[in-house]
């Protein structure tokens, strides 16, 4: 046991500094500080050259899904090894530049569920995030009652024509593939819904970006008409899509509720500083509008209640070797308290705070009024709070199914 | 629930079983309804110390169990389920005085009495209606050796029961934590009863002389307390909140109107569900709160999250237990309304969220 506990540490110290090297051969010095490329919409490719280097020399050697199989484009590191991959990245500023929905969504779904086949097929340029997949799901009458989609996908013997229409395909003007909900059976809902994989470039896939209050347009409408779906582009059985995409959306919902956590983590600290600039103090450094105040501090000590109970939420699940049923309240509460935030930046700073674009005011103003305005649809997509509520209520209360 | 240990988990194990089986709500009201002198169930707090509870917060030499706040809060919080009118939590801030405190002779004195619940003890602190430490007024002058204390305290909680007070008063160097016998002369009760049927009193201190040993410690202890009674305070609220929400699931689901199961309703849905997200923050909080004291870390921030939390939350919950009852929530003959009566003595003790906010402010520098 006493060699064994010192072997490891001495192999994990190794590790150290095999990546240590590879990174000082690897990351390019000019692109540390910049991984808020990652936003856009060409992600690491934004940073121009470099950034798309950067990107094929860690997605290459898989350390971009550092924990996901060596077999599929993975690093196939253990949890202690990619932690130390992540420290060492994080010391010397550097960022990770594999991302989107392939990693987030699809891919741990297709590890899942896919065949053996597709996942040789696809997994790879998941790991190096040069395909990049969008998300076929809602339809202009199926949204938060998903199931009730009519995108149709007849049998022709060895591949499907799709017809139909889905929404907010986000990213869908810059994807490559698209993981779709389809429906094969039109004599039963839930089971009739069938998981497809479906190549942008299809003839008869058309998209159109949606201009958002926010000025941006991160989602399409896209629309297949008479588009060719081989059948090995089906991942599971016909009828066994509800359950795959549903899989898929724990996904989303634990992704939704994170980021916003590390959106709102990262800017937590400007509200308070923001508020003394814009209100002034008294003599004893109190913000000097006691009711805004007291509803900064309300804020404060709920963002905090919200950070404790996701810690909470983690130690029991590992505690108990599986998810809490109390994570289901993380999406609604995150996602409440970022739109707070936002509602309450701009009372404190007044009409600075709803600067749309031009002379007179910060990046950063402009920016939090994009992301306002574009804050109002988290507690909309992934399941929105109503849904999220119905399924406290069901699953986890045993209230019976509402009429 | 936070992640117990084994002993935590037989703990809280025994305490349920035996709140459900020995101290259930029948029992807070056949209390209620004798109102004895002592102004708590003195054969429930018996049978809890003969379980040891009553020494949770005392160390061994002293004959406690030294088994932490977290134990104590799992306790409470199983106990205030079905209100039991125990004197557990203001005993354990009564002890938890000595053992802070720089008085041997205290410790030795009352400790060992209090870990085995021969006597119970409690906090006077607050001299109004609303919790303000800042604003006491009972003087403790020096007469030869010891101390004289003169002023009221407003509220007391278990001052009927108490054999022992900590009393803060102003000394001519600061507030002071005194330690003070119940039978000495110039103390007098003056019962206030409150809607929760609980002891409550205005204790009048009359030139009450106490000894050197007296004194337990200043304004650093005087906020080390409070913050172990707003955090114990919340502890019990969460029981209070968890169990009437609880009761009302139950009802909801075999109630029937308009031919259907309430419980079938979607806006009654939506309000449970939005009850049992706030109950789960608040579940977080109490417990961080709790383990902060055990680990002594960050634990005056830790306090006003907690107890604002627990009287928003409870607040809320003691409203809605009503409402989703409909009219036989209003009934004596129910119980669901005792629930509401206790929940806003506890939200008014040790500060209102409206205190806590600004303090949790005042420590975040802003």
């Amino acid at each position: 046991m006493a060699t064994a506990a010192k072997e490891q540490p001495d192999a994990l110290e190794a590790f150290r500094s095999e990546v240590q090297d590879w990174l000082a051969a690897n990351f390019p010095a000019s692109l540390k500080g910049k991984g808020g490329a990652m936003t856009s919409p060409y992600g690491a490719d934004s940073a121009g050259p470099e950034g798309t280097a950067w990107r094929k020399a860690l997605g290459g050697k898989g350390w971009g899904t550092p924990t996901w199989p060596k077999a599929y484009g993975g690093g196939g590191l253990s949890k202690a090894h990619a932690a130390i991959l992540n420290q060492e990245m994080a010391r010397i500023g550097a960022w990770n530049p594999i991302g989107g929905m392939g990693i987030l969504m699809f891919g741990p779904t297709l590890l899942e569920y896919g065949s053996e086949e597709q996942k040789l097929r696809h997994m790879p340029a998941i790991c190096t995030a040069d395909i990049r997949w969008c998300q076929g799901y809602s339809e202009p009458g199926a949204g938060s009652d998903l199931a009730s989609l009519q995108t149709f996908a007849e049998d022709k013997g060895d591949h499907y024509i799709v017809n139909g229409q889905k929404t907010w395909t986000s990213g869908g003007q810059w994807a490559d593939w698209c993981f779709a909900l389809v429906r094969t059976d039109k004599s039963k809902k839930h089971e009739g819904i069938t998981f497809l994989l479906i190549d942008m470039k299809s003839p008869g896939v058309s998209v159109k970006p949606i201009q958002m209050i926010s000025g941006m347009s991160p989602f399409c409408e896209t629309f297949f008409d008479n588009v060719k779906v081989p059948k090995e582009n089906r991942v599971g059985e016909e009828g066994q899509g509800w359950t795959i995409g549903k899989r898929l959306l724990q996904h989303e919902r634990t992704n939704i509720s994170g980021g916003g956590g590390r959106m709102a983590a990262a800017m937590a600290q400007g509200l308070v500083a923001t508020a003394k600039e814009a209100l002034g103090t008294d003599a004893q450094g109190r913000i000097a509008d006691p009711e805004l105040r007291a509803r900064i501090a309300k804020f404060e000590m709920d963002w905090r209640t919200f950070l404790l109970t996701t810690q909470r939420i983690t130690q029991e699940s590992k505690a108990a070797g599986g998810v809490s049923e109390v994570s289901s309240i993380l999406k609604t509460v995150g996602t409440k308290l970022v739109q707070e935030r936002s509602e309450l930046l701009i009372e404190i700073t007044g009409l600075q705070g709803l600067g749309w674009e031009g002379e007179g005011f910060s990046d950063a103003e402009l920016a939090a009024t994009r992301g306002w305005l574009s804050g109002k649809a988290t507690t909309i997509y992934g399941g929105s709070t109503e849904i999220q509520n119905n399924v406290i209520a069901k699953r986890i209360l045993g209230m019976l199914d509402h009429q | 629930m936070a992640v117990l240990s084994e002993e935590q988990t037989m703990l809280r194990d025994m305490a349920r079983e035996w709140t459900t089986n020995e101290s259930p709500v029948t029992a807070f009201r056949k209390f209620r309804d004798l109102a004895p002198a002592c102004g708590y169930d003195a054969n429930a707090f018996k049978t809890m110390a003969e379980m040891g509870w009553a020494g949770i917060v005392i160390p061994e030499k002293f004959g406690g169990s030294d088994f932490g706040w977290l134990s104590l809060g799992l306790v409470l919080e199983e106990t205030a389920k079905t209100l039991t009118a125990s004197p557990l939590a203001s005993s354990a801030l009564a002890a938890s005085a000595l053992v802070l405190g720089s008085s041997d002779a205290a410790k030795a004195t009352w400790l060992p009495r209090l870990a085995s619940g021969e006597v119970v003890g409690t906090l006077a602190i607050d001299e109004g209606p609303r919790h303000n430490p800042a604003a006491i007024a009972t003087t403790a002058t020096k007469s030869g050796d010891g101390w004289t204390l003169s002023g009221t305290k407003a509220f007391v909680h278990e001052a009927h029961g108490a054999a022992l007070f900590i009393v803060a008063a102003q000394t001519p160097d600061g507030v002071g934590v005194f330690a003070v016998p119940a039978d000495l002369a110039g103390l007098g009760l003056a019962t206030r009863k409150l809607t929760d049927s609980r002891s409550h009193a205005n204790v009048t201190l009359a030139n009450v002389k106490v000894g050197a040993d007296a004194y337990l410690g200043g304004s650093d202890l005087l906020d080390r307390l409070l913050d172990r009674a707003r955090i114990v305070t919340a502890a019990e609220m969460l029981g209070l909140a968890e169990h009437s929400f609880g009761v009302t699931l139950d009802y909801l689901k075999q109630r029937v109107q308009f031919g259907q199961i309430l419980a079938t309703f979607q806006a009654l849905q939506h309000r449970m569900a939005e009850l049992f997200t706030r109950i789960e923050l608040m579940r977080t909080d109490v417990e961080a709160a709790l383990a902060a004291l055990d680990s002594s870390t960050d634990v005056p921030a830790m306090a006003s999250l907690a107890k604002a939390t627990a009287n928003d939350t409870l607040h809320l919950v003691s409203r809605e237990v009503i409402q989703l009852h409909g009219g036989i929530g209003m009934t004596d003959e129910y119980f669901i309304a005792f629930y509401i009566k206790r929940a806003r003595v506890l939200e008014n003790a040790w500060g209102s969220s409206t205190f806590h906010r600004d303090r949790y402010a005042s420590l975040a520098g802003y």
